[in-house]
């Protein structure tokens, strides 16, 4: 033991001494355990110590004055047991609602750095609702073997994200792994995700939530928060997630997940929930931040109430530097300590918001984040709106750093698609990178993140068998979710054993996956949609935890010809680097990208036009020359087209034409007539190399 | 008497056995800290579980810690191990550094 660690008071039977005051949380150190805690305005903190699942502590030990730096509170206790050992905060000070000072020293806090957080360790296991003290931290070791895991180094704009989550990935018995709905299940289909071609995982949110918070039951059927965004500790894996969860150990069950994931050359994203907490708001909880500084973590009225920009209740107060500090360490955490390579924010316009809610034009968190070290090489994705009206997609304060879930090309790309008028100049856009909304000097590459579908809304599946959405399951008379979905049902609401109708639905899915795939940026799908997954109509599953919401994997075997063309259309994408603008130009003078119409080089954007044909050029990754057409016929009629002429060695040969059910990928690529004419069918897509 | 190491050698061999709480794995983690104060003696280290009908967290780390520390060239095993035990060393990853038997084989 080093001798500037020697106990040098003692309080009862514990030894201790004045601790470190910059570890924030518990760490283990020789000999002790350094707890630290920071409030500016509670006037004494005591450290309440409990025995696992205990619901009385053994042992409340107040800091000394002496043990206190400036707001911080700091103490090392020695010989604890940390195995056995969950531990809370209590602190008093003022209690003035108006002012926003609501300190109540009744209340055991839950340590805002909390590492493992049990409570809620086995998903969906009713709590004692009579404990006052439901969400404990305990301390984390941090032993794990990563066995030389590194950051896989590709650009962002390699990137093909699958969106999903943890649970819902696994949780049905047709998933067939051993430990369904958990860390461990997901680690078990890396396989399938490495057959699918996809390279990075895009995990809904998998920081401690309560899955309990706001349960009810509608028709007998229990609804959770599912979803999981409302954060109750942003340190900790969800516990629940973890099949050793109850050995509290899902800080080693999600390690051993990611170096899986990186071992197989597939990054991981999260999603992270800074807008808001679980705390509610006046009538909510206190778990932490209440009973900490009320007023610094939460943006709050003159009258002391929380502003709802989230809709969630309160909203973070992300810019105060406090709480600015926390998010910075929070994400260093995950990045240092879980290997992750990149955050997508929810609602993120709201992390550029004021100290009184209003927008910020160089807000102080965006800026640290975008310039921050640890974090210089993840990907930062914004969900550039909040539910305060704030709508920044194209403007979110980007400092060249910033990727954005580029909500216009959802919007744009479903209405193309369904054969809307006066969309074809928009589609083209989107294709070709949205550069109208992301100027590619300022913002690079890989800014917009293209996206048909994610777990907000309609699967693809749904989007092309439901004309509206169908959410009586979650108990609001389906006046929840969104309305304007630009869905299609092909002709009949719902399933349908008609085989035009079916072929139809497959024909527009493999349509949106051909254009997403295609387009330049960075794609995003949603996970099952490959299969054609289901969620019954439902736009809206939060509460879900239940067959609406888990995969089926039984449709992998029944859509086998979508699972086969997205898994071709991924391998494409990768084929070609000029989907990824990192291929040089040909020798022959043409451009980069150009658009056509049913004359190449004309391209039609007038009101009626319903076609778009994109011509990208460049180089293999071999160093050949590359010629990708791909022609979109969102037309009720088929389309007759001329390609553009090639250089007189090379002739266009299909690749992809989705009118052509089961057999939309060619096996050997056909050549096309010799004046470069082309019938693209109804509503279908073509996809030509030379 | 060590409780759970039964012998230091070039087989060490450590028996693990009945309930392996947080409340007792602190003898186990003593124990491995002077098993592997010998490690140059050791070639293999082999973990019989066959008798082990629960391991929480803090055992597990025992474990771990031996294999962490008594060298890459020395090869651990775990051995006899009940599915339900070893569900827990599967879950988080811990398996991959273990050679699994359900019988020593050496």
């Amino acid at each position: 033991m080093r001798i500037d660690l020697h106990p040098t008071d003692t309080y009862g039977e514990f030894k201790m001494r004045p601790g470190l005051v910059l570890a924030n949380g518990a760490h283990l150190v020789p000999g002790g355990v350094n707890f630290s805690i920071y409030s500016s305005g509670a006037t004494s903190c005591e450290l309440v110590l409990f025995h696992s699942g205990e619901r009385e502590p053994y042992a409340v030990i107040p800091f000394p004055e002496g043990y206190r730096v400036g707001a911080v509170f700091a103490m090392i206790v020695y010989d604890l047991d940390f195995e056995d050992l969950e531990y809370g905060f209590r602190m008093d000070g003022e209690y003035d609602f108006s002012r926003g000072v609501i300190f109540d020293k009744t209340k055991t806090l839950l340590d805002p750095y909390a590492k493992i957080i049990t409570g809620r360790n086995v998903w969906g296991e009713e709590p004692d609702w009579t404990n006052p003290f439901q969400y404990r931290a305990k301390v984390v070791m941090n032993d794990f073997d990563w066995e030389g895991d590194e950051p896989i180094r590709s650009t962002h704009n390699e990137m093909i994200i699958y969106e999903a989550h943890v649970r819902g990935f696994t949780k049905d018995e047709s998933s067939g792994v051993k430990y369904n709905g958990t860390y461990a299940g997901l680690r078990e289909k890396i396989p399938y995700l490495k057959d699918l071609g996809v390279n990075t995982i895009e995990l809904l949110p998998i920081f401690e939530f309560d899955e309990f918070e706001g349960a009810r039951e509608v028709n007998g059927q229990k609804l959770m928060n599912y979803w999981g965004y409302s954060t109750v500790g942003f340190f900790a894996p969800k516990a629940g997630y973890a099949a050793s969860g109850k050995y509290s150990m899902q800080v080693d069950e999600f390690k051993s997940l990611v170096k899986e994931l990186h071992k197989n050359g597939i990054k991981i994203i999260l999603d992270v929930v800074f807008n808001h907490t679980a705390e509610g708001n006046e009538y909510g909880p206190y778990i932490s931040f209440k009973g900490i500084d009320n007023n610094y973590y939460y943006i709050l009225t003159p009258e002391g109430y929380y502003y709802n920009f989230s809709g969630c209740g309160n909203t973070l107060n992300c810019n105060n530097p406090v709480v600015r500090n926390l998010i910075l360490g929070c994400l260093r955490y995950w990045v240092a300590t879980f290997h992750i390579d990149g955050f997508r924010f929810d609602l993120a316009a709201i992390l550029g918001r004021n100290q009184d809610g209003s927008p910020m034009s160089n807000p102080p968190l965006l800026e640290s984040l975008a310039f921050d070290p640890v974090l210089k090489d993840v990907i930062l994705i914004a969900e550039a709106w909040d539910a305060g009206g704030l709508y920044q997609v194209g403007n979110f304060p980007a400092y060249g750093r910033w990727a954005e879930w580029n909500g216009r090309y959802r919007d744009d790309m479903r209405r193309f698609l369904k054969g809307e008028d006066g969309l074809a100049g928009a589609a083209a856009a989107r294709i070709l990178g949205s550069e109208d909304i992301y100027d590619r000097y300022w913002r690079g590459d890989a800014a917009s993140v293209n996206f048909i579908t994610c777990h907000d809304g309609f699967t693809l599946y749904d989007l092309y068998a439901y004309n509206g959405k169908h959410n009586e399951a979650n108990g609001w008379g389906n006046s929840d979710g969104g309305n304007d979905n630009h869905s299609w049902n092909c002709g009949w609401e719902g399933e349908s054993t008609d085989y035009g109708t079916n072929f139809l639905r497959h024909k527009m899915i493999k349509n949106a996956a051909a254009v997403l795939l295609t387009s330049l940026g960075v794609p995003m799908i949603l996970a099952g949609d490959e299969f054609g997954n289901t969620q019954y109509g439902n736009n809206n599953p939060y509460c879900q935890d239940n067959k609406i919401s888990w995969l089926d994997w039984n449709d992998l075997e029944k859509n086998k010809d979508i699972y086969n063309f997205f898994k071709y259309m991924i391998a494409f994408r990768k084929r070609h680097p000029v989907f990824m603008r990192k291929s040089p130009a040909t020798p022959y003078g043409y451009p980069m990208t150009s658009l056509h119409g049913g004359d190449a080089w004309r391209f039609d954007r007038s009101e009626g036009s319903h076609y778009v044909g994109v011509m990208f050029t460049g180089k293999t990754k071999d160093g050949e020359d590359d010629f990708i057409y791909l022609g979109v016929n969102a037309h009720w009629d088929a389309k007759p087209i001329f390609l553009p002429e090639l250089p007189a060695d090379k002739t266009w040969k299909v690749e992809v034409n989705t009118d052509l059910g089961e057999n939309a990928c060619y096996e050997t690529p056909c050549e096309i007539a010799a004046n470069n004419s082309f019938l693209v069918g109804p509503r279908s897509v073509i996809i030509c190399t030379a | 008497m060590a409780k759970y190491v039964q012998e230091i050698g070039e087989v060490s061999k450590v028996k693990l056995h009945g309930h392996i709480d947080a409340s007792i794995a602190p003898e186990l983690m003593n124990e491995m800290k002077d098993l592997i104060a010998r490690k140059d003696e050791i070639k293999k280290l082999v973990f019989f579980a066959d008798e082990l009908e629960y391991v929480a967290s803090a055992g597990i780390r025992a474990v771990v810690f031996a294999k962490q520390k008594i060298g890459a060239n020395v090869q651990v095993y775990l051995v006899g191990a009940s599915d339900v035990i070893l569900d827990v060393f599967k879950l988080t990853g811990i398996d991959k550094f273990l050679t699994i038997q359900d019988k020593f084989e050496g």
